[in-house]
């Protein structure tokens, strides 16, 4: 039980950091959202590459695989896993492999409510 | 020498075109602003019946042409030209929105100061002789400009505070060689300034030093005092633009902050969250037709300087890291004749 | 008349005079919205595992479902406003993925099928795939080479 309740506050902890980072980088330097997602997707792959990032997922559980960083993680692990699998043809598979399922769901719920739905003014 | 030109900038009527008439639509938001009583329609949805936002805007134009033809009670084809323009690129629009009305058409680009340069270009056909009734229109949609200079309406994203919050409406007026005014006595054209600003979510601090700019022009060439009018009335600088407005200004040793008023913070409520303030070509097009016409008809202003600005920017030149070239063009208005030599 | 600034001078003069985002309130709410996303996430996870699903299908589960919820919360235009509140909170989830995806080809659909919905949908995420993707490939690379 404790230990349950402790994962749901590091995933909180360190989600809620790294989204902050982000807020501070949308203010101070005005990156817009895209570039915003560029750069986290990009750290997550150099932070696995190096590997800082693992440490964090220990930590954080779902706290650091649900950022965009988390997304670049899935990405790097993935490229490895198949680099020391299949060799160099690994690190053309390995990445997409490992985050098709999110890709696709993307795409596919995307166009399923883009086919439905209407866009609405702001208020 | 021109006998109709003052100084590098300014043209002096004499033939002193009147606005017989003025008709504004707008949207939902622009409709439960502080200027809600003056605008003839306010549409309860930013798709007013049609399948996308451009067809919306067109609409608005379309509408509103039909309008202002009706409140100076005279046919379509009286009309001898029809000068108009928005934001969306080839000014569709106008294009779409005049397609119809089989009048000789001018469609011009001045990003939110169009209507301006609407209003000196009619003006000046009159003045010529080559008019007797012109029809000048601009329409912004908040939703279109959105899609054409920022994000889709549902990314979920953060407004900076100096942004601005594009006027959903159009706004037309009738010019004609003959009328009971408010006339169009002199204007002033602007020039093309560009003082290094980048920001596109700050759109007011790029167009200030062309609306300051045009403004000293003004009162350079004309020789008038700034108290000559009862009001000075910029386009869309909103809040931090207008005060650099007169920051430059009083530098530059003329002194307008009692008569400085500004159409984009006119139209919104500060409480309505549209940071700086309204902008667009429907921004200065609405608060002039509905509002500060109503007020020179009325008698409680007399004289103003309608100074429509513009950023004339485009998504393309901000991706490739261009600065925001900026304009604003000057108009006189007055309800009488004026005093130009 | 006379510019009595620089352009140099007048940036300076700009951002005095310019209000600054309240980015201690803003980064305030990205970490709470922000954590609560991630809370949302280790509970389906936690539910997957649970299931006694191995930890590959737990976390494509997972991402699927939080793209489910981005892509729901945009569709009903809801997605856009938490993004007001939160900022980055809410951008930089998967979520906020989703969102980006989603919400061009929302917009677009008044441009067709195909060059609407089916090009603009990676206006805003495409060049996460691409950068992503691309530095996947040089780590991997990297790996590679490192080994032999």
């Amino acid at each position: 039980m404790r230990e349950t309740v402790m994962q749901y506050l590091n995933a909180f902890a360190i989600g809620g950091l790294i989204c902050s980072a982000g807020q501070v980088l949308i203010d101070k330097t005005k990156l817009t959202p895209a570039r915003i997602l560029v750069l986290f997707v990009s750290m997550g792959v150099v932070l696995t590459a190096l590997g800082v990032y693992q440490g964090i997922v220990d930590v954080g559980g779902a706290g650091a695989t649900i950022p965009l960083t988390g997304f670049g993680y899935s990405l790097a692990k993935g490229a490895f896993r198949d680099v020391d699998k299949y060799g160099l043809l690994g690190a053309f598979t390995g990445g997409i492999r490992a985050t098709a399922a999110g890709v696709a769901a993307a795409v596919f719920f995307s166009y399923l409510a883009a086919v439905a739905f209407k866009p609405r003014a702001k208020s | 020498m021109l006998e109709k030109k003052a100084g590098k900038q300014t043209s002096q009527l004499q033939k002193f075109p009147s606005i017989i008439a003025t008709a504004s639509i707008v949207g939902p938001k622009e409709g439960k602003g502080p200027l809600a009583d003056y605008f003839d329609q306010a549409v309860d949805d930013e798709f007013w019946g049609e399948k996308s936002w451009e067809k919306a805007e067109s609409k608005f134009m379309r509408e509103v042409l039909a309008k202002v033809v009706s409140k100076a009670s005279m046919a379509m084809d009286a009309l001898d030209f029809v000068i108009a323009g928005d934001l969306l690129n080839q000014c569709i629009a106008a294009n779409f929105g005049i397609r119809e009305s089989n009048i000789p058409f001018y469609g011009i680009y001045g990003a939110c100061s169009t209507i301006g340069e609407a209003m000196q270009l009619g003006a000046a056909l009159i003045e010529g002789g080559f008019a007797f009734n012109v029809a000048c229109l601009t329409s912004s949609h908040f939703c279109s400009a959105e899609k054409q200079f920022r994000f889709p309406l549902e990314l979920g994203s953060q407004r900076h505070p100096t942004a601005q919050w594009t006027v959903t409406g159009s706004g037309g007026i009738i010019l004609s060689a003959e009328g009971d005014g408010p006339y169009i006595t002199r204007f002033t054209t602007g020039k093309i300034v560009d003082m290094g600003i980048k920001d596109q979510n700050n759109m007011g601090a790029a167009m200030a030093p062309a609306a300051a700019d045009t403004i000293y022009a003004h009162f350079e060439d004309t020789g008038l005092s700034p108290d000559y009018y009862d009001m000075i009335v910029t386009g869309d600088l909103g809040k931090v633009g207008k005060r650099i407005t007169e920051d430059l200004l009083s530098s530059n040793g003329i002194r307008i902050s009692k008569l400085l008023n500004d159409c984009g913070l006119m139209i919104f409520d500060s409480k309505q969250d549209v940071h700086a303030g309204g902008s667009g070509c429907g921004c200065a097009a609405t608060v002039f037709a509905g509002f500060l016409y109503d007020r020179l008809k009325k008698g409680k202003l007399n004289r103003i300087l309608f100074v429509p600005t513009g950023a004339l920017l485009s998504p393309t030149s901000v991706q490739q890291g261009e600065t925001i070239p900026c304009i604003a063009h000057a108009v006189a208005i007055e309800n009488t004749k004026g005093v130009n030599q | 008349m006379q510019h009595i600034m620089t352009k140099n001078d007048y940036r300076k003069y700009v951002d005095k005079v310019s209000p600054n985002s309240k980015t201690v309130r803003n980064t305030l709410r990205a970490f709470v919205v922000g954590g609560f996303i991630c809370m949302i996430g280790q509970f389906f996870m936690n539910s997957f595992k649970q299931m006694g699903l191995d930890q590959e299908v737990t976390s494509s589960l997972t991402s699927i479902v939080m793209i489910f919820l981005g892509v729901s919360l945009t569709a009903l235009n809801l997605y856009d406003d938490l993004g007001k509140f939160a900022g980055a909170g809410s951008i930089v989830p998967i979520t906020g993925f989703a969102n980006a995806v989603a919400s061009p080809a929302i917009e677009y659909k008044s441009e067709g099928y195909v060059l609407g919905i089916g090009a603009r949908m990676f206006l805003i995420a495409g060049p996460v795939l691409v950068y992503g993707i691309s530095m996947s490939i040089i780590a991997g690379i990297f790996r590679y080479l490192l080994k032999h």
